[in-house]
């Protein structure tokens, strides 16, 4: 078997993974934040080195900004509705996922203007058409910082120091990069950064987080959730500090024990190591397709400019034909349609059938790069 | 030994306590709230007593949010 669906959610994982979560199960068990015994300090010991070490991984000076989430969508959603008001004014790009598009149509029906900026075919975005769009109202800019469609990056330093310029916030997604592709709040210039856990970061479903910069105040913040935290039960209203302001209720201590490891065994890697494999990989396989006329390839074919996720549709077989026969014939595990991101399929033409995708990891091989082209090649002889 | 605790908001503003201070070679130790004093979270930092000038203006440093030094019974 070929797992090439890790855009979706990466595996395998780890093993330290499994066995980090394990020790929590066996060893740990307690509420974190919500007791001063032993097992309850350990627990709350696993939420901060998770913090410190994260903030290892984005460059971040004081880990308390860093807040747990299920996902990047819970993130995205905590940014976005926490931060706009009827009479703001956001823009986006148009090759984003389901996760911003959504809340910020919710948004917009409650009175934030919305500008959806166009990427090119590829899914490459010009920073100077997001500066045409900036207003009077302009609060925030939000942007993938990879489509998980095209595998295209987004110039998101750039846009970085024109919404500094501006006075804007930054909101970036980085579900397809956190772990895969060196992330840098300070040089990037981003204010909130939104990840999920389940990904290139190589943990467990249920984890996330978003990272609330410096420029953010977050007492005028609202939180999604209200809730018990550990902190301050005294008074009824909402601590106004961070992380616990949004952190309600008891956290996935067990799933953050997952992420933690995951986050260590990306950072021994190293990012750039992680990076440099991927990138090789999925040269290996757009070469490979590349020459093949019944194939249509999307994204840039610039290797600096994208990572290890690829789309592609084969003439006269719709994208889940295809998924079909590679799993059926060759044990090839991938993921066809929209991939909840309607708009970047009509940016890059493909809507409303989509595309076939095959995303890598940093434990794809070589050698299962090979088979998978092969297999492709083998569908398109069968059906000649 | 005249030990001290001192109190924080938030579990997480202990562990940094915790953790800055062992940075700096300093003897300190993370226990339950002691029953005369209150703080939610339920967990403090103990101190030695004649430390508490040099831990407490390195936590402020370091940007940890304190409640309160006090000495221990
Ligand atoms: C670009 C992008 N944004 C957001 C998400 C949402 O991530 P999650 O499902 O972990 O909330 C995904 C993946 O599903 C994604 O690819």
């Amino acid at each position: 078997m070929i797992y090439f669906d890790n855009a979706a959610t990466s595996w395998p994982k780890p093993p330290e993974v499994k066995e980090a979560m394990v020790r929590f199960m066996e060893e740990i068990g307690a509420n974190p934040g919500r007791s001063g015994h032993l097992l309850s300090i350990e627990a709350a010991r696993i939420l901060y080195e998770a913090r410190e070490t994260l903030s290892k991984l984005f460059n971040i000076k004081d880990s308390s900004r860093i807040v747990f989430t299920l996902n990047a969508t819970e993130s995205i959603n905590l940014a976005l509705k926490g931060l706009l008001r009827p009479g703001d004014h956001i823009i986006t790009s148009s090759i984003e996922h389901n996760s911003v598009m959504r809340p910020l149509r919710d948004l917009e029906k409650k009175g934030v203007e919305l500008s959806v900026v166009p990427c090119s075919p590829k899914g490459e975005l010009d920073s100077r058409d997001i500066k045409k769009k900036i207003q009077s109202r302009t609060r925030m800019i939000v942007l993938n910082h990879a489509s998980n469609v095209t595998g295209t990056l987004l110039p998101v330093g750039e846009v970085g120091r024109m919404a500094r310029k501006h006075s804007l916030l930054l909101l970036v997604d980085a579900a397809q990069t956190a772990g895969a592709y060196p992330i840098d709040m300070e040089r990037d210039e981003i204010d909130l950064l939104a990840f999920t856990g389940h990904k290139s970061l190589y943990g467990p479903q249920g984890t996330g987080g978003l990272v609330i910069g410096e420029r953010v105040n977050e007492k005028e913040m609202i939180p999604l959730k209200h809730g018990g935290t550990g902190s301050r039960s005294e008074f009824e209203e909402q601590p106004d500090f961070l992380p616990d302001r949004f952190e309600s209720g008891t956290p996935n201590a067990v799933g953050i024990a997952g992420l933690l490891a995951g986050v260590r065994f990306v950072l021994k890697q190293g990012v750039e190591s992680i990076r440099r494999h991927e990138s090789h990989l999925i040269e290996k396989l757009i070469e490979g397709f590349k020459d093949i006329p019944q194939i249509t390839l999307y994204g840039t074919a610039e290797m600096k400019d994208r990572i290890a996720t690829l789309s592609f549709n084969i003439k006269n077989l719709s994208p889940s034909e295809v998924a079909s026969l590679v799993e059926e014939e060759f044990g090839i595990l991938c993921r066809p349609g929209l991939h909840c991101a309607p708009s970047a399929h009509r940016t890059i033409g493909t809507f409303p059938k989509g595309t076939v995708r095959f995303s890598l990891s940093t434990f794809t091989s070589d050698g299962e790069v090979k088979r998978s082209i092969e297999a492709v090649r083998h569908l398109l002889h069968q059906k000649d | 030994m005249v030990y001290g605790v001192i109190l924080f908001p938030s579990t997480y503003f202990a562990l940094r306590a915790e953790k800055k201070s062992k940075e700096k070679g300093l003897s300190v130790r993370l226990i339950p709230v002691p029953r005369h004093l209150s703080s939610d979270c339920g967990v403090c930092l103990r101190i030695f007593w004649e430390q508490r000038e040099t831990i407490e203006s390195l936590l402020k440093e370091e940007g940890v949010r304190m409640e309160g030094v006090h000495p221990m019974e």
